[in-house]
């Protein structure tokens, strides 16, 4: 992206005036280096969402954005119902709620130094993985009814985890106003097979250890130490929720001109939040929701019992479970108005700054957890929300580092067999049913996660507590 | 003797381009499903015994052709197959359908990643200058 056609905010903040149809201006975090290095597509989604009805202040692009579905990945918007402000499934994604949970083990790097191998063979039986993998669990109707209205807290009831996990998920482990006769037979029939796997692609389930601290206070908050053993789990709703975003994708894009909404791009497809279609996509989309919730629950449950296995003195507590890819209604404090907002985070993750009543207890000092995925090879990090994240982008952060390069050229650049071999030869324990898809996620393929991260704190949205390092990684 | 490939990927940064080509269109349909299965694994090393019908309807050309795409994602989601040969009668508003495929094998196919579904980027259904049709779209993966 030419940086020419930008304006210079402030520190990694960068403003695109509203011209034509927008109705907001274009904002995006990010250092110069990174915005270079962002596709001119990026400026163009950025510059759509703006025209859309009901946004309310601008629309964001966090350090991380790349190229999406009509917003771009790492997108951030804001809508007022009362404005005629839409709802857009392209804005939520496919994965409804991916999203991504960490939790502490008790246990020290040095501790599974020689058990490493036996934990990555024992998560990687246990842990449904990849396309064609099948979970264990068959939902009934009633069944699949509970667990779209519970999530996570469905599932503690089921007998995966405890009730203590759900104070640390976003929602509480259950979002609120899932309408589970919105969601098709066909993604419901979809996730049959599907109730606690991983899924593929940049899916994973990684031990890892700190190899940092930045925040001494923040860290203790979390219960971190130097070389402490950290379990983080990526995925989301399954089959269930990329079912929703394809028959929303489609009905939006078709229903779009009805309700008068003019499109810049069909991949924007969205409906009025006050509309019969945006009220059912809310629903459906609130019941992926707690499905992902619900799985990451289990996924947690099949990982502590493959850790029981090998090392049984560890204990697996969940810090906290965030999601990046989802539309949640929030109050927001605008020009020193509050208004209840509909508030799309595309590939970004919300950052609670200290003192937020939806924190939990032991966060309200610290801010919230915000989970940062890096690639396989290389680092992830745990940042906190800042207070001054709210009034930058509706209390948002970016997610993760984004591909450098496409999954085509990085499978023609490297092979799975090499790739896993090198990691080893660092200490790195890779497993996975297929070297293709190791090569597709190979740590070259992915952008520099540090310099993402250092922007998004350069530009006050969130700041870093730990680095972590991986140390084995389950891959789908 | 196996239909000559017409398809290929195009670069996408976050996910992947599947693009098909024909001297009908439903030539084009049946490529942008080769290609798709592409994105899984080698259609080479699926073999076509099983069939699956699957019908669709929309509105126009682009919006079938997501459409045939999802209806394929949807039948090896559900019953966990992959397909490599496929017929398709069109006429850009039905589609009459066919894909023969097999079970997967998870260490035979190696699948390297999910297809979440067809999406409307860089959806393009239409002819060249020469007339040979083209049917693309990104895939989600």
């Amino acid at each position: 992206m030419d940086l020419s056609r930008l304006e210079r905010v402030a520190n990694n903040e960068w403003r695109i005036n509203p011209v034509g149809a927008m109705r907001v201006p274009g904002i995006i975090y990010a250092d110069a280096d990174l915005i270079r290095g962002m596709d001119d597509k990026v400026y163009e989604q950025i510059t759509n969402v703006a025209t859309l009805p009901g946004i309310i202040k601008a629309s964001y692009a966090m350090p991380d954005a790349h190229w999406g579905y009509g917003f771009p990945i790492g997108g951030v918007a804001a809508f007022d119902a009362a404005l005629g402000g839409v709802v857009s499934a392209g804005g939520v994604g496919f994965d409804i709620s991916c999203g991504v949970r960490s939790l502490t083990t008790g246990l020290t790097r040095s501790d599974i130094e020689t058990h490493k191998d036996s934990l990555a063979d024992a998560l990687f039986a246990a842990i449904p993985a990849g396309l064609g993998s099948t979970g264990t669990i068959r939902l009934n109707d009633r069944g699949m009814q509970a667990m779209l209205t519970g999530g996570a807290r469905w599932a503690v009831s089921q007998g995966y985890g405890y009730q203590d996990d759900l104070q640390y998920i976003e929602e509480y482990g259950c979002m609120a106003g899932a309408l589970a006769e919105e969601v098709s037979q066909q993604a419901k029939r979809r996730q049959r097979d599907e109730m606690g796997t991983l899924g593929s692609g940049n899916h994973y389930l990684e031990v890892q250890h700190v190899i940092e601290i930045y925040d001494r206070n923040a860290a203790r908050a979390f219960a971190l130490h130097k070389n402490d053993i950290v379990v983080s789990i990526h995925c989301g709703s399954r089959g269930l929720g990329h079912q929703i975003g394809t028959e929303f994708l489609k009905s939006m894009a078709i229903a779009a001109h009805q309700y008068g909404i003019e499109l810049p791009d069909r991949e924007l497809a969205c409906a009025p939040i006050n509309s019969p279609l945006g009220e059912s996509y809310l629903g459906a989309m609130r019941a992926g929701i707690n499905c992902a919730l619900a799985n990451r629950q289990i996924l947690t449950h099949l990982a502590r019992r493959a850790f029981e296995r090998i090392l049984p003195r560890a204990e697996l507590s969940v810090l906290y479970d965030v999601s990046h890819n989802t539309c949640k209604q929030e109050e927001h404090v605008v020009e020193g108005k509050p208004m209840r907002l509909f508030v799309h985070r595309k590939g970004a993750t919300r950052a609670l700054g200290p003192g937020h009543a939806d924190l939990p207890e032991a966060f309200r000092e610290s801010g919230q957890p915000v989970l940062i995925g890096g690639s396989m090879g290389t680092a992830s990090y745990i940042l906190a929300g800042l207070p001054q994240s709210e009034q930058r982008c509706f209390a948002s952060a970016c997610h993760g580092a984004g591909r450098a390069m496409s999954r085509r050229k990085a499978s023609k650049q490297w092979h799975g067999r090499q790739v896993i071999d090198d990691l080893s030869a660092r200490g790195i324990l890779i497993r996975s049913h297929s070297y293709r898809g190791v090569a597709e996620e190979a740590p070259g393929a992915y952008k520099d996660v540090d310099a993402v991260v250092d922007a998004a704190e350069n530009a006050g949205l969130a700041r870093k507590v730990v680095k972590l390092a991986p140390v084995i990684c389950v891959k789908g | 003797m196996p239909p000559q490939r017409t398809w290929e990927h195009f670069s996408h940064q976050a996910d992947i381009g599947i693009r098909g080509t024909g001297a009908t269109l439903s030539e084009a349909f049946e490529q942008a499903a080769c290609a798709l299965t592409a994105v899984i694994t080698d259609p080479d090393g699926v073999r076509a015994t099983r069939a699956v019908e699957i019908r669709c309807e929309a509105r126009d050309p682009e919006l079938l052709l997501v459409d045939w795409l999802n209806a394929i994602v949807y039948e090896m989601a559900v019953q966990h197959l992959l397909f490599s040969r496929f017929e398709v009668r069109t006429d850009g508003h039905r589609l009459n359908g066919c894909a023969w495929g097999e079970a997967i094998d998870i260490p035979r196919h190696q699948p390297a990643v999910e297809v979440k579904g067809a999406t409307l980027t860089e959806l393009k259904v239409a002819q060249d200058d020469g007339g040979r049709w083209i049917a693309q779209c990104i895939v989600d993966v």
